[in-house]
């Protein structure tokens, strides 16, 4: 019952959004822009949500070196295992940051890294599995100087 | 980026032993984004692959946007099954590739 609902309301959505993404083409594409970066490397832009953990500070004092780990649920065995991890920052000027394409030779699917944040925003990382399942995680952070450069 | 790499590895590891590996390069990963003192905008130089293979065989493939930061940092694992020559790159929008290699030892 409660899955049918949701069905619904989601077809609902779709529909009104294609006719507003139809009325204003221009001001939805910037909105969405990465919406359609992880629509490029994930092929959807609604991952299922668990398997995927993004640590990052909340309060991030200098954006340009702002630490973040990521952690896949994943045996990584030959047969199950991540194949790629993408992290995208949703607001800066270009929303991708990287890409990890792993392999079960890593035993553990965890990666650490430090990325650029312009502004206060939303990070997202995605996690592409060897079955074809994408899980994903988003989580804010507030930046008090941007990393952008001037 | 003519700096030799980083590379923090454990010289030997128990058969299956899953170990961490710790890689620092310099560079300034330029983002394109900032202008000079003119204003004409300073072309963009980054890192944008890192490649580690373990014997030849490739273990993690990873692609870099500018909004990686300087002097790119990357921790993972590894999981060591025999001895193995672990090789590291990293190429630059100048088509400059450094590498280094480390030996963990399966005793």
């Amino acid at each position: 019952m409660n899955q049918v609902s949701i069905v619904s309301r989601r077809t609902f959505v779709l529909g009104t959004g294609g006719l507003a993404a139809f009325l204003a083409l221009p001001q939805m594409a910037a909105a969405n822009e990465w919406q359609a970066a992880m629509m490029e490397l994930v092929g959807t832009s609604e991952p299922a949500e668990g398997k995927v953990d993004l640590v990052m500070p909340e309060i991030a004092e200098n954006g340009n070196v702002v630490p973040f780990d990521v952690t896949v649920d994943s045996p990584m065995t030959d047969g199950d295992h991540v194949k790629a991890v993408h992290v995208l920052a949703t607001g800066n000027p270009t929303p991708g940051v990287a890409s990890y394409m792993m392999s079960p030779a890593m035993g553990e699917a965890t990666i650490s890294s430090r990325m650029r944040l312009g502004k206060t925003q939303d990070v997202i990382a995605v996690a592409e599995m060897s079955d074809g399942s994408v899980y994903g995680v988003t989580t804010t952070v507030k930046v008090t100087i941007g990393g952008c450069g001037g | 980026m003519a700096a030799k790499p980083r590379v923090k590895a454990p010289k030997k590891a128990a058969a299956g032993e899953i170990v961490t590996i710790k890689t620092l390069v310099r560079h300034n990963m330029e983002t394109g984004q900032r202008k000079d003192s003119d204003g004409n905008k300073i072309p963009r130089d980054i890192i944008h692959t890192f490649v580690c293979t373990v014997n030849g065989k490739e273990a993690l493939r990873s692609k870099w946007e500018s909004a990686v930061s300087a002097n790119p940092y990357l921790a993972f694992p590894l999981k060591i099954m025999e001895t193995s020559e672990v090789v590291f790159s990293w190429t630059d929008d100048q088509g400059e590739t450094v590498s280094t290699t480390k030996t963990i030892t399966v005793a």
